[in-house]
């Protein structure tokens, strides 16, 4: 093969990756900070399901891409809300409350979209452009992988810093990580663990949903049931690896979307290994990944565990 | 003269339990005034009270003679009371000032840490605290994270103060560190409620309120009562304080340790070349301040944790390595600290715990079903021997106080041990008359010639029942003494770190 043609196929596998990375990156970093108020939200699968549907829906039934994104963002709201009410109001515990709430998105995105296609074609439209930022994109090798994306992956990209201020910059982030932490060291200072849990649930949930989102109408032009396929359970496994820092989880979001770009170009490439197990890579990663991190040093202390006073 | 604070009244019921029935109380300007009284008499319900982080039923609360509602901590913080709890509520892995300054700015997105390090400095220099705020809590002993606490509450301007249990994880010289500066508080016009159950801080006040089943039974000034009185106040009766020991001779050895070795989760050593022995008829006392070691020792020489290095043997016999059930049919019997986690399933009945480990044994089964009968018998005996108030041996053991449970598992080890018992804090948060009950019953198993090794952090304790008292500072042992020849002040040198003779 060619110079020229190896060069295209890294091009091709790195520009992919950073799109594979953009929905990822969203979920993510909105599942970082509802795992830093201490809400184990196993939700996210489910979240992201919920937003990718009301994408579609409202991408097919308005035509505009842009009221599709802020109905993916309010489905993962709505979606938080609910997850907030049963784990930090009610105090559920959160493996259940996550795992229901996948079950009831899984089922109802179902339901409705099959009510929406009944006896008629489904309907499709046609997704988010690149947008090739002027000059940039010219770059020789550079430019095409990195300034010739959706307009939403740099925003994603944009996200990762502006979630590590909020974290370890401003006041709110403080409170956010005392709240993982130790929440009653709030608690005893007059501030509401329920608030402030509530209000970091949604936050994240909406950046799921956006995820969700873009997961629709950057790579597809239609829905299709359980079209998240597991990415949900990625970012839950990326938290881990990442050891719930910004960078860490940019890191392995990177690492499982170079796998899938990989996996999806090898196919192309014609490689002599059955498709379905080259897709399962970043799942056997995931995998290997949860077995080697048994110490977790960067837990939330009291992730997982709902707060009372006594 | 205006009181810095005053309770009317106050009523707290909890799920039909009432916590505190019609508390009166009032604290004067720069005073340390005493909360005394057992486990669940109402102390901390009262000062949580005080606090808003309950709402009480009934009652008024007065600041400076101003009624003033206190609805939640910002109520209490915005009239200047601030409360040190007994655990301590910190953030390990944020630092000093991330500790100190979390959720007390209101405004602004970014950190105004500047004004805050300006403040705290001030704070520190005036009062002669020195801690590094730029220091993870992780990082500071035990003694320094409690300075954290308290400029948390100065932080907050607080103006009275409420310590609950401040001395229970200080070695004897950090709690005199700490009480210099109470005294240094109260002479700037500051007023402290002092939550203890040890006497000798109660004598160290001014005035002291005496609280038994959720009432105020008397409030007197200090200097006017005795420790007898107080504790007769407390308990509703007369309790004798030292339980007599009976001179014995040690028998033959028991249990040798040498050089014992452990590593921790991290590689880290909880336990460096431990060496003791202890014989018939002898109880070994371990002191130490939490945290250094004494779990890790209880659970190498009751097998739950295996040793890197160094021998154990009992009776002669090399049992390092050993599993907990080769320890039990050996005779080995361990009261573990944690009462309702290791000691107890608290699911389980009374009957059942009573059984627990020993489930296998003919006596408790008959073929493989459990013999409930037989079973049900001894717990109604064990029920009546150890005075074990409950309904029945079908009660789960969760639902038992701290004391009761404490007597199910001294049950079951001393039926099923035979010649050594390990009793770790067995004593820790029970209540005067069931210390007392515990210490008696150690000293009886003393005198049918166990060998005991007893850990407390009540060095009282340690004296009034220990023949020999071995000292652990950060998984070693800093020296073995007599507590008939030695204070309470060289042993607590020792807690600290030093050495036996002042080498160090």
């Amino acid at each position: 093969m060619s110079q020229l043609f190896h060069e295209a196929i890294i091009i091709s596998i790195l520009a992919s990756t950073l799109r594979i990375m953009t929905p990822l990156l969203f979920s993510s970093m909105g599942e970082l900070v509802i795992q830093r108020s201490g809400i184990w939200n196993m939700g996210v699968e489910g979240t992201m399901l919920t937003g990718a549907f009301a994408a579609y829906l409202v991408a097919t039934l308005s035509g505009s891409l842009w009221l599709a994104v802020i109905a993916a963002v309010l489905a993962g709201i709505l979606m938080g809300a609910i997850i907030a009410f049963m784990t930090a109001v009610l105090r559920v515990d959160h493996f259940i409350a996550g795992l229901g709430l996948n079950l009831l998105a899984g089922g109802f995105t179902l339901y409705w979209f099959q009510s929406y296609i009944r006896g008629r074609a489904q309907p499709t439209f046609s997704g988010f452009e690149d947008v090739d930022i002027p000059l940039l994109s010219d770059i020789p090798f550079i430019g095409p992988i990195l300034f010739s994306q959706r307009a939403l992956t740099y925003l994603a990209l944009l996200a990762v810093p502006a979630i590590w201020f909020l974290l370890y910059r401003s006041r709110h982030g403080l409170e956010l990580r005392c709240l993982g932490e130790n929440p009653k060291a709030l608690d005893v200072k007059g501030l509401s663990v329920t608030a402030r849990q509530f209000a970091a649930v949604t936050f994240g949930s909406a950046m799921t949903g956006l995820g969700g989102g873009f997961l629709m109408l950057g790579f597809s032009d239609r829905f299709l049931a359980d079209f998240t396929a597991g990415r949900g359970w990625i970012v839950v496994v990326a938290l881990i690896a990442g050891n719930w820092k910004p960078k860490g989880v940019f890191i392995a979001v990177a690492a499982f979307a170079l796998l899938e770009a990989l996996a999806t170009h090898l196919q192309v490439l014609g490689a002599k290994v059955p498709h379905q197990l080259l897709l399962s890579l970043p799942y056997i990663a995931s995998i290997g990944l949860l077995m080697g991190l048994r110490l977790r040093p960067g837990q939330p202390a009291r992730l997982g565990v709902p707060y009372t006073r006594e | 003269m205006t009181t810095a604070l005053r309770v009317e009244g106050l009523t707290k019921r909890f799920a039909g339990m009432i916590a505190n029935d019609d508390v009166n109380f009032d604290l004067l300007p720069g005073e340390i005034h005493c909360l005394f009284g057992e486990n669940g008499a109402g102390k901390s319900t009262l000062s949580s009270c005080i606090f808003g982080f309950y709402r009480p039923d009934r009652g008024q609360i007065f600041v400076s003679g101003e009624p003033v509602h206190v609805g939640s901590p910002i109520d209490a913080i915005r009239h200047g009371i601030g409360m040190v709890h007994q655990h301590f509520v910190l953030v390990p892995e944020f630092t000093v000032l991330e500790n100190i300054i979390v959720g007390t700015q209101r405004s602004g997105i970014g950190l105004k840490a500047a004004d805050a390090r300006k403040k705290l400095s001030r704070i520190c220099e005036s009062y002669g605290i020195v801690v590094d705020l730029d220091a993870y809590v992780w990082q500071l002993p035990v003694g320094r994270q409690q300075w954290v606490e308290i400029l948390k509450a100065l932080y907050l301007d607080a103006r009275i103060l409420i310590l609950d249990e401040p001395t229970a994880v200080l070695t004897p010289g950090e709690s005199r560190i700490l009480f210099n500066i109470i005294g240094e508080m109260c002479a700037r016009g500051l007023s402290i409620i002092l939550i203890t159950h040890k006497l000798a801080e109660v004598m160290q006040s001014n005035r002291v309120t005496v609280l038994r089943k959720g009432r105020v039974v008397a409030t007197l000034k200090t200097s006017e009562t005795s420790p007898d009185e107080l504790v007769r106040l407390m308990v509703g009766r007369d309790v004798s304080f030292s339980v007599a020991k009976p001179a014995l001779a040690p028998g033959e050895e028991v249990l040798a340790v040498e050089g014992l070795t452990a590593r921790g989760h991290w590689g880290e050593t909880v336990l460096n070349n431990i060496s003791f022995s202890v014989a018939r008829h002898e109880i070994l006392g371990i002191a130490g301040v939490a945290g250094n070691g004494q779990k890790e020792l209880f659970e190498v020489l009751c097998g739950v944790r295996k040793p890197d290095a160094g021998a154990i043997r009992l009776r002669g016999e090399d049992v390092a390595g050993l599993t907990p059930r080769a320890l039990m049919d050996r005779g080995v019997g361990h009261i573990p600290d944690d009462r309702f986690r290791e000691g107890l399933v608290p699911e389980f009945s009374i009957a059942e715990n009573l059984v627990l480990g020993w489930q296998r044994s003919p006596k408790y089964r008959t073929g493989l079903m459990m013999d409930r009968r037989a079973i049900a018998d001894l717990a109604r005996d064990m029920i009546a021997q150890y005075q074990i108030a409950a309904r029945d041996e079908t009660v789960a053991a969760g639902k038992l106080s701290g004391g009761n449970a404490q007597k199910v598992i001294i049950a079951r080890e001393f039926l099923h041990a035979s010649g050594l018992i390990l009793a770790n804090q067995p004593t820790r948060g029970l209540d005067v008359g069931v210390i007392e009950y515990v210490q008696r019953q150690l000293l009886k198993k003393r005198g049918e010639g166990f060998a005991i090794v007893l850990a407390s952090e009540e060095l009282s304790d340690l004296f009034s029942l220990a023949d020999r008292i071995a000292v652990m500072f950060k998984g070693e042992i800093m020296g073995i003494v007599d507590p008939r020849t030695t204070t309470i002040a060289e042993v607590g040198v020792l807690m600290a770190g030093g050495r036996e003779g002042g080498r160090s």
